[in-house]
């Protein structure tokens, strides 16, 4: 599991019910960022509604999209608040911004020592972490610093 | 015609518990909620039985209809949930019974929040499920769960574009602490907090350090409010309502931190709303109530609420500056969320009364105008504006 930056037991991720998300997940798995655009105004929006929040049509799709951004803000976190990062220690948060799909942002792991400094603007690169025997098995995307 | 609520309702009656640590109430929740509320009846000499309106928030477990049957109240006439969670419908559910009041639905309206987390859980705790699924699938998983974890990464944000350093957030941790020391109720009642303390205490989330957080408690708080014509017939100095605003800006509540204005604690179109209503300006303000969550959200609820700019906040945030009885702003009198309760801000909101009717352990001398700033950071959030009758 060592693949894996935060330790195991957390509470893993499922599709909406309603499914309004499945294409994100199932998309991860095979490692491509799917995000949610908007074909009558081909602008992307996240996280996913069930209508585009811009031009109010319903027809929205989910599009493939470089996994690859900048640091918008971040936060290293200390206190566990579960138990399962009883013995964690400290671990980089980052929300980054996707120029190339309208600013939308996700939030992930910054990879690598959790003490480095972190800078705001910071351009990332994301990383497929598989969770293959996770039942059911998913894929979160994290980042690192780009070379 | 001008709508507004402004001078239409007044705060008769004012009632608290004993305030807890959380999860040591040693009553249950219903219970601690009916004892504040007969206790504000009893401050404003009116028979619970009077009460024809619940007002609330952050889904409180004990709804109006049930507690007037359990005050034999006359008859009920307004039944009302402010919606979100968090603290940001404190003033949110004053402004709710002040706007019945004014419009003729109900005469005696109490506004009312209740904790035990013995019986039901703290907030500060990740969810124990195995899956999660919505918006929360897309941040729990990355050990992103909790509300300090939420609002740290906004705070971080607008710490970094105005250059805003650790002792704003300091100043404001401490001036909660000095408060509390002359008020007996306080948790934090004889436990100051130095500097060295703050300095030395462990990060929970960067930006915020151990005494950036509130604390979580248990116990109740009420509030009973009246029309204005009726503020002279009760106990106490009137204390009227004079503005209120609540909600956000565009697409505050956009899920997973996608709101469009992201280091914000959301009020920038509230604080508006605000002022206009009250026909008042920040320099107006003689004492304010800013909830503390977290001191990074009191820190961009003030500058959004133009008390100073956002540039300006190293300098305006020092402690002297924020201190009763002579600070050019005293801020959180009663010693706030951080050093008095935690109680989803309806404790601030009772200081923000006594304020205006100078019973404040920390009073300052003549105040008229009363601020409290509720929730910052959540959506929606909400303000309200108290006032002597000297300002109506």
């Amino acid at each position: 599991m060592s693949s894996h930056y935060l330790a195991p037991g957390l509470p893993m991720p499922a599709p909406a019910r309603d499914r309004l998300d499945a294409p994100f997940w199932e998309g991860l798995r095979d490692e491509r960022l799917l995000l949610q655009r908007c074909r009558a105004c081909t602008r992307f929006q996240w996280g996913p509604e069930w209508i585009c929040h811009r031009c109010a049509s319903f027809d929205v799709e989910f599009a493939a999209v470089e996994p690859r951004g900048r640091i918008y803000s971040f936060e290293r976190v200390w206190h566990p608040v579960h138990p399962a990062l009883k013995d964690q220690g400290p671990y980089l948060v980052v929300l980054v911004e996707l120029p190339h799909a309208d600013n939308v942002r996700l939030v992930g792991n910054l990879l690598g020592d959790a003490t480095q400094p972190v800078e705001i603007g910071a351009a990332v690169t994301g990383v497929f972490e598989h969770h293959r025997d996770a039942e059911p098995p998913f894929t979160l995307l994290q980042w690192q610093i780009s070379d | 015609m001008t709508r507004t609520l402004r001078g239409k309702a007044a705060v008769a009656g004012v009632g608290q518990t004993t305030y807890y640590k959380h999860g040591q109430s040693p009553d249950a929740e219903s219970k601690l909620a009916l004892e504040a509320i007969v206790n504000a009846c009893v401050d404003a000499g009116v028979s619970p039985k009077e009460i024809d309106g619940f007002a609330s928030f952050s889904n409180d477990r004990n709804d109006g209809p049930r507690l007037a049957a359990a005050l034999d109240c006359k008859e009920l006439r307004y039944s009302n949930m402010f919606w979100g969670g968090g603290g940001g419908g404190t003033a949110g559910a004053i402004e709710n019974a002040a706007a019945a009041i004014a419009c003729g639905i109900a005469d005696c309206v109490v506004v009312y929040r209740s904790l035990a987390q013995g019986q039901f859980g703290r907030f500060g705790r990740g969810a124990q499920v195995r899956h999660v699924s919505g918006d929360a699938a897309h941040t729990v998983p990355y050990g992103l769960m909790s509300a300090a974890q939420m609002f740290a990464m906004k705070a971080m944000r607008f710490m970094h574009d105005y250059g805003i350093r650790q002792e704003a957030l300091r100043a404001i941790a401490l001036a909660s602490y000095t408060h509390a020391q002359s008020n007996p109720q306080a948790i934090m009642h004889g436990r100051p907090l130095t500097e060295e303390q703050y300095d030395a205490s462990r990060w929970i989330v960067e930006p915020f350090r151990l005494f950036d957080c509130c604390q979580e408690n248990d116990g109740a708080a009420a509030m009973v409010l009246v029309p204005a014509e009726r503020a002279k017939d009760f106990a106490h100095r009137p204390c009227y309502v004079l503005g209120t605003a609540s909600g956000g800006p565009n697409r505050s509540a956009a899920p997973v931190h996608n709101a469009p204005l992201y280091g914000s604690s959301h009020f920038t179109t509230v604080a508006k709303h605000l002022y206009r209503m009250a026909e008042l300006t920040p320099n107006d303000v003689d004492v304010l109530q800013s909830y503390e969550n977290f001191t990074g959200g009191v820190l961009m609820a003030m500058v959004e609420h133009g008390f100073c700019a956002a540039e300006e906040v190293n300098d305006f945030f020092v402690l002297d500056n924020l201190l009763a009885p002579d600070g050019r702003l005293p801020l959180n009198t009663s010693g706030g969320n951080l050093a008095e309760c935690y109680m989803h801000g309806l404790g601030l909101t009772i200081e923000a009364v006594r304020q205006v009717r100078g019973t404040s352990c920390n009073q300052i001398d003549g105040a008229e105008v009363s601020m409290m700033i509720a929730g910052p950071m959540v959506t929606p959030v909400s303000s309200v504006i108290f006032g002597a009758e000297s300002t109506l």
